[in-house]
């Protein structure tokens, strides 16, 4: 079966499971009047869209890895459903921003089909409108502070997280410049790591000012990985680890937004009140700067292992108030773990685990520096920022309020990690097809 | 460079795996400790989605659900009743104060969720098919009449009331006062705690009854008596003479009542009349770790066992500091005025329950429960409480000596107010000074029965200024009554 069938058939598939998602939280609803007509609607739809989607790759890039597409369908059509589930109004406005992602999806494919490796030219300019994106929510005026980071733009009605676009870019021109330098880097001379310092303090600048530890681990992470592809030295991205350490731990002493995070990650629960920020009382830590990621906890807990069914979760107390706050944005994942249990969420991950072996297979396919740049750092990027969410809201590392891809509310994020698959589909293609003519 | 992007790809693969792991912790793991976690306000959401199993028992229904439809969803809240009349014991569930009582520690089984296999099978497929889960219902053993004695005969005093059934150790009756109705815990706690009554601390959410800690006064005397006599150097006839005094230390300890010294008595005609200066002898001769050693086979030093959740028993003693004190030498204590029941003893009306109780089984300590089975939602009987013996306190001929003794006090001596008739009553006073001139704790432990000893009562009242004679007994008298009529009834 030739591998655009294939797409087709999965994205079948895809589309079977969202009308089920729909009808069961319908049917949790106990409003089964609307369950054939509504659900089966709003899958249909989702499904033409995505469709498309599936056109223009038949048309722009044939050659492309097949999974993707159905798996990014999967993802938002998980996040569309919980969304809908917690919040009906979001969810109308998540499937727009979902159909501006397709409509730039296609925008970027169907520009740079014959040969995206153009981007390498403009490599610098990435470079600088990044650095740009990233200090827009520090301007005063348009930047804007939502729990305690400032990470937001606000123009008119119009709101957008300028992190999420400034990753791609960077990527973009890390993998031009990169691949340009990689030799004399690999040589290890102190002077030609000039521009490489320059990009750690812009980390750590972004962390200063934007309050925010996850967009900086991000960011960081993402140049570390892909210094080390380019370079094959480990110790580089070591050396820059123990650097964004001590930076951090230099700002943790400056910043007590920063040093409040690490204090909740550490012990979230207290026996005894302590000091409250919030308030400027004595409280349990559970009730004041711990709470949402207690709650999220005790959210995730509730699930066990089969989870409660989707639409039977208990997100609001019995009067209807909300018990976990950016619940369909940041804590999306402990709905889904809630609702669908260990079941599910270990389902979930191993949908991004597919997506990101299915991006590093199309590293190591592509077969110059600049598409396995791109390719890895793309992935890895991905990788990370789901990594860095999900773990933060499990404990495992500091919660930082970060975007969980595809799935979370938000509109900037759906629309950047659009052009992050097609920018993934344009190497996978040009990948494939070159092994095909090589092929005896 | 695919050496390193196949390194990458592991560590990104990695990174998610421990994302796997870390889910299956709270999952799997810690899930059992997060929703045991009093502030886990989702798990006590949740719980309301759960048609809770009712408390019932002997005609009245202490516990039942009010169903409510709100954005969707079905909740089941608590609604109580029997309002008052047992709040202490069966205690409430509610979303903003969390749960007490029966309601808190049989929690799993009024959910369904019991470790029964085939509960978690039901409810599993229950959660499969949508369906609401419902929990199993408790049948309590209290008596609803005998209840509402005690509720009238404390009226507004403090105190609280136990009631065993002799043979058995069913619970029959635990009252405290001042009760509180546990259907306005929810909206209206401020009438739960501003409560007014007889004391300086009424605290309404105290039960009395096993977590109230009160000196016993000369109810201790039976211990101190079953000591003497199963330990051998006494019998009922052993010959004391009283001068109305007994020396401590070098320093005086005086009767109730000075002014009569009995002169030459017996052990039997000193607990019927309580004489202090006879029992401190006995301490003096015994000491102190000789009595703990028998107070810890009647069930001191431990928490009285109940259903109840665990921080609302009190383990009776004897307390130093605000804690339990179980001395490693004789002269830590004072052992002639312990074993009249002042020193430092500080013990709860369900133990002194179990002391009469024992008294009246020939020396045989039952534990006492109060949940008798646990009915599923069709109808079958989940568990069915069967008596259990906690051991032999004393020897059948020592509980039978000393039951007699209790019986003259209750004829002729301290006691009277208790006398019923056709029915036989053996009881103790006791009247124990607070500290401020006038106000006493008083106390009336007893066994009842028409042939045989059926129940066994204990009754404290706080602040009184006359004896236990006077005040406890009557409320005592009043349970017997309540229980024997309607043990006849039935």
């Amino acid at each position: 079966m030739s591998l655009r069938n294939r797409e087709l058939l999965n994205l079948v598939a895809v589309g079977l499971l969202t009308a089920i998602g729909f009808a069961s939280v319908y049917i949790a609803r106990s409003d089964p009047s609307e369950l054939g007509a509504t659900s089966l609607t709003y899958a249909g739809i989702f499904m033409s869209l995505y469709l498309a989607a599936h056109l223009v790759v038949r048309y722009a890039v044939p050659y492309a890895d097949a999974v993707l597409l159905p798996l990014t369908a999967l993802l938002s059509a998980i996040g569309v459903t919980l969304i809908y589930r917690l919040k009906p109004d979001d969810a109308f406005r998540q499937s727009l921003w979902i159909v501006i992602g397709v409509i730039l999806f296609a925008v970027v494919l169907i520009a740079l089909r014959r040969d995206f490796r153009i981007l390498e030219q403009y490599k610098y300019l990435f470079g600088v409108t990044s650095i740009l994106l990233l200090m827009l929510p520090a301007l005063p005026g348009i930047g804007q502070t939502i729990n305690g980071a400032r990470l937001w733009v606000k123009v008119g009605a119009f709101q957008f997280q300028p992190g999420e676009l400034a990753k791609i870019f960077l990527i973009v021109f890390l993998a031009g410049y990169l691949r340009d330098k990689r030799e004399v880097l690999a040589q290890g001379r102190l002077k030609d790591f000039g521009p490489l310092l320059l990009i750690w303090g812009a980390a750590m600048l972004v962390l200063v000012q934007t309050n925010d530890l996850g967009s900086a681990l991000l960011l960081f992470g993402i140049f570390l990985a892909m210094l080390y592809v380019a370079t094959g030295r480990a110790a580089y991205a070591a050396a820059g680890l123990a650097l964004f350490v001590a930076g951090a731990a230099f700002v943790y002493h400056f910043v007590s937004h920063v040093q409040e995070r690490v204090t909740i990650w550490l012990t979230p629960w207290t026996d005894n009140p302590v000091y409250c920020a919030q308030t400027g009382e004595l409280a349990l830590r559970q009730d004041c700067g711990s709470f949402q990621l207690v709650k999220s906890l005790y959210s995730i807990g509730n699930g066990g292992f089969a989870g409660t069914g989707l639409g039977k979760g208990t997100f609001t107390t019995t009067s209807g108030d909300p018990i976990i706050p950016y619940l369909n944005t940041d804590f999306i994942y402990s709905a889904i773990a809630q609702e669908l249990g260990l079941v599910g969420a270990a389902g979930l991950l191993l949908v991004f685990m597919l997506f990101v072996a299915r991006g590093f297979r199309i590293a190591l396919l592509a077969d110059d520096g600049f598409s396995k740049l791109l390719a890895a750092g793309l992935t890895f990027g991905f990788a990370l920022q789901t990594f860095i969410i999900v773990g933060g809201v499990l404990r495992v590392i500091p919660l930082t309020g970060i975007t969980l891809p595809f799935v979370s509310y938000g509109g900037s994020s759906v629309v950047s990690n659009f052009i992050l698959l097609a920018l993934l589909l344009l190497v996978s293609n040009r990948a494939n097809l070159q092994a095909a003519r090589n092929r005896p | 460079m695919n050496k390193q992007i196949t390194r990458l790809a592991l560590t990104g693969l990695g990174l998610m795996v421990a994302l796997v792991v870390a889910t299956t912790y709270w999952q799997a793991w810690a899930s059992g400790d997060l929703a045991d976690r009093q502030d886990n306000q989702i798990q006590r959401v949740a719980q309301f989605t759960i048609e809770r199993g009712e408390i019932r028992g002997r005609g009245v229904t202490w516990a039942t659900n009010r169903r409510e439809k709100k954005g969707g969803r079905t909740f089941y809240f608590r609604e109580y009743p029997a309002r008052r009349l047992a709040a202490h014991v069966h205690g409430y569930s509610t979303q903003s104060r969390f749960r007490t009582g029966l309601e808190r520690s049989m929690n799993d089984y009024l959910t369904g969720q019991n470790a029964n296999l085939s509960t978690v099978l039901d409810t599993f497929v229950d959660k499969a098919k949508g369906a609401t889960i419902k929990g199993n219902d408790l049948v309590l053993t209290l008596a609803p009449r005998a209840q509402r004695a005690a509720q009238e005969a404390l009226g507004g005093r403090c105190g609280a009331v136990v009631a065993l059934d002799v043979s058995t150790g069913k619970v029959l009756t635990m009252y405290s006062s001042p009760t509180y109705d546990p259907n306005l815990v929810e909206e209206d706690f401020d009438l739960v705690t501003g409560v007014r009554a007889g004391c300086k601390r009424p605290d309404a959410l105290l039960n009395r009854a096993t977590a109230g800690l009160y000196a016993p006064g000369s109810t201790f005397k039976v211990v101190t008596a079953a000591a003497a006599i199963d330990s051998g150097r006494y019998t009922d006839d052993s010959s004391f003479v009283d001068p109305g005094y007994c020396e401590v230390y070098g320093k005086r300890v005086n009767n109730y009542d000075t002014s009569r010294p009995f002169g030459r008595l017996d052990l039997h005609t000193a607990l019927v009349n309580s004489v202090n200066s006879v029992f401190c002898n006995i301490g003096k001769t015994m000491g102190a770790r000789a009595l703990v050693s028998y107070m810890k086979r009647f069930g001191f030093y431990e928490d009285p066992p109940l259903e109840t959740p665990s921080n609302e028993r009190e383990p009776s003693g004897l307390y130093k500091d605000g804690t339990l004190f179980d001395p490693k030498e004789d002269t830590e204590v004072d052992p002639g005025r312990m074993a009249f029941g002042q020193e430092r003893l500080l013990v709860t009306p369900l133990q002194m329950a179990m002391v009469a109780a024992t008294i009246a089984n020939d020396g045989l300590v039952m534990k006492p429960f109060v949940v008798e089975r646990i009915v599923a939602p069709d109808g079958s009987v989940v568990q069915r409480t069967t008596p259990d013996e906690l051991g032999r306190a004393v020897k059948t001929e020592t509980a039978r000596t000393v039951a007699a003794m209790m019986k003259d006090a209750v004829e002729e001596g301290t006691g009277t107010a208790a006398r019923l008739s056709g029915v036989t009553v053996g009881g103790k006073t006791g009247t124990a000074e607070t500290g401020i001139q006038g106000l006493n704790t008083t106390w009336f432990i007893c066994y009842a029965g028409k042939d045989q000893p059926q129940v066994a009562v204990a009754a404290v009242v706080e602040q009184q200024n006359s004896t236990g004679g006077q005040t406890a007994a009557p409320v005592a008298k009043e349970v017997v009554q309540a229980l024997l009529g309607s043990a006849s009834n039935s």
